[in-house]
């Protein structure tokens, strides 16, 4: 278990230097910097700030210095678009709103979802079966930038119920709304594949067993085959990490949430490179070590998985 | 592991009696029993049409919309007295039914069902691209990875492995917006690439598992001992008997990249007006979801219904070839 846990470790933190690395490379060849935009500087003022920058060094130079203070201090710099504000600050006050949209939505997917996929599986080829899978595969097809809008128009355009953007502090109404249009995706596909995994684990020989040792139906149910039953939704837990991750991008959007995706996307747009490689990192960080967290769970969790 | 659909002896006579060469006898009964199997899924069926009928309408519709009312998509009308910005669905100028616009028009007056179905053409060529990228390079690779077997396929794997652990679509975020065309044309092409990039992994993954459980039955090792040679086994033995999975999983993967293009479009970093794809049409109709609802609406539900019909196409498709075969 060790050794699987330091095989990991061996690999993820390469992999994270090489998406910094890519990233990094991406910005550096794109042609134009941050000061190319409308606003034209004067050269003189230009030749200042990328001197106080340290943009006149050669990309080596640069490439070591980014790095070196990203390894040694996790510190990813001055933002350029948001003069004075470090790097590290904006990604730290940010993080909570993404956070918050994020786990609410993933719990809410899990437990809907979980609900919904076990009574179809325990329903197979009823009505109710039928209905939630059709349901699921609608959930799957509705892209959440179509569904979020068109539940502001009902909810909040139409309705006056909730409010239709913005943030609103933690416990709040403005969260539901985000919250509903994240999960949907995520609810869906734990439904498939909580239907899936229940339907194979029923047919199992030790769900036989337990049912011929006279054990009740729900100890059987929850007990066994639950736990078999969930394995494929553990394991979709790393893939539905990344997917969150897309996912509040389109969602902050639409909802103007000050979160890590909307800073995300407005740095890619303005170019501002420290805020651009400090988010890049920082998702990659969060995203690899989460899967590496999943994937150690997941042996713990399934006795019949082995890893040497 | 080897999935595989049994045929009785008295089918197999019977098929054998239609096919000219023995090599098609297996495939043509493998294929014609899955269609039949698959024509049973009354949702398959559904989403096969409504897939046919998108795409016809897609590649036609704008030819007509021409022909009858005299506009392409991205016609602005310029004559001041009939300035018709975002005019309600069937609705003409002066507020009277009119066929003229059924999906109404955008903010510059444009006609929104001719830029509807221009989206479906954009849409559907990138999701058909990026899908048949996937198939030439993953199929090739995996397959290629799986034969060959030994440090090569070590070696070709941990780098699909790599690749597969990054976090594309924010390379993919970062590819297009830092080297954004100042053309449509030019950024269609590098969310091309982008996407075309990423796709083929999963497929590699498929096929050489597929490989790895096919290269060690008779039929390989008496191709080898006849002195076929490897490309050759690979290309004309192996690959053809992985279409099943292969065929499901590219259907499979239509709808995910379509949805991959229309979220970057959603964003402004895929297709960029005058083209319109229904992503970038979606994006143009939240920002006026309060006023002119429909905006959002007609792309939006059009995507939805053809993600929806290709998602049950690919469930069909599976449930018909592969019945074995059980993911999501």
């Amino acid at each position: 278990m060790l050794r699987f846990i330091i095989r990991r470790l061996l690999v993820t933190i390469p992999t994270i230097l090489v998406v910094i690395t890519i990233t990094w490379t991406l910005i550096k060849l794109a042609p134009g910097n941050f000061y190319s935009g409308e606003k034209r500087l004067p050269p003189a003022i230009e030749k200042n700030i990328r001197e106080k920058y340290g943009l006149d060094k050669p990309w080596y130079e640069q490439y070591g210095k980014t790095m070196w203070s990203i390894v040694r201090h996790f510190d990813f710099g001055t933002s350029l678009r948001f003069e004075g504000q470090s790097v590290n600050k904006i990604i730290w006050r940010s993080l909570p709103v993404s956070a918050a949209v994020g786990i609410l939505a993933y719990v809410l997917a899990l437990v809907v979802g979980i609900a919904v996929g076990s009574i179809a599986a325990l329903k197979q080829n009823s009505r109710w079966d039928y209905a939630s899978m059709a349901l699921a595969m609608l959930g799957i097809s509705v892209p959440n930038f179509v569904l979020g809008p068109i539940l502001v128009l009902v909810f909040s355009l139409s309705l006056y119920w909730l409010p239709p953007s913005r943030w609103g502090g933690f416990p709040s109404r403005n969260l539901i709304l985000p919250v509903i249009t994240l999960s949907a995706i995520y609810m869906a596909y734990i439904a498939r594949l909580t239907r899936a995994g229940m339907l194979e684990v029923l047919r199992s020989d030790y769900i036989r067993t337990a049912r011929a040792k006279g054990l009740s139906e729900k100890d059987v149910l929850i007990k066994h085959a639950l736990r078999g039953g969930l394995m494929p939704v553990v394991s979709y837990t790393g893939p539905a990490l990344a997917f969150l991750l897309t996912g509040t991008v389109v969602v902050e959007r639409i909802f103007a949430l000050p979160g890590l995706g909307n800073y995300f996307i407005e740095a890619s747009l303005n170019r501002d490179e420290p805020l651009l490689i400090g988010i890049v990192a920082f998702i990659a960080i969060t995203l690899l070590f989460m899967n590496m967290l999943v994937d150690i769970a997941y042996a713990f969790l399934d006795p019949r998985v082995r890893y040497q | 592991m080897e999935p595989e659909i049994k045929i009785g002896p008295e089918e197999a006579l019977a098929e054998d009696t239609h096919a000219e060469t023995g090599e098609f006898v297996h495939g043509t009964s493998l294929w014609r029993d899955a269609w039949r199997r698959l024509l049973k899924n009354k949702l398959a069926v559904f989403g096969l049409i409504v897939v046919i009928v998108i795409t016809l309408a897609s590649i036609a519709g704008p030819l007509v919309i021409k022909r009858v009312f005299g506009f392409t998509p991205d016609y602005i009308p310029t004559n001041d007295t009939q300035l018709v910005r975002s005019f309600p669905p069937f609705k003409g100028p002066n507020g009277e039914f009119s066929w003229k616009h059924p999906m109404g028009t955008d903010n510059a007056g444009r006609d929104q069902l001719a830029r509807v179905l221009q989206g479906g053409q954009i849409s559907l060529f990138v999701g058909i691209i990026a899908t048949l990228v996937s198939l030439i390079i993953g199929v090739s690779y995996g397959a290629i990875a799986g034969y060959v077997g030994g440090r090569i396929d070590d070696l070709m794997m941990r780098l699909v492995d790599v690749l597969y652990s990054l976090p594309y679509v924010i390379v993919v975020i970062v590819l297009l917006s830092m080297f954004r065309s100042q053309t449509p044309r030019g950024q269609l092409t590098l969310l091309f690439v982008a996407l075309g990039s990423v796709s083929w992994l999963t497929m590699a993954r498929i096929v050489r598992g597929q490989v790895l459980s096919l290269k060690n039955q008779e039929f390989v090792l008496a191709a080898r001992a006849t002195g076929v040679t490897a490309p050759r086994i690979i290309f004309r033995h192996l690959v053809p008997n992985t279409l099943g999975p292969v065929i499901v999983y590219a259907t499979l993967t239509i709808p995910q990249v379509m949805l991959t293009e229309a979220f970057l479009s959603f964003l402004g970093l895929g297709v960029q007006a005058p083209l319109a794809s229904w992503g970038s049409l979606a994006a143009d109709g939240v920002q006026n979801i309060a006023i002119f609802p429909w905006q959002l609406i007609f792309p939006g539900v059009t995507m939805a219904l053809t993600l929806f019909s290709l998602n049950f196409l690919g469930d069909g498709l599976r449930d018909a070839l592969d019945p074995q075969m059980r993911t999501t």
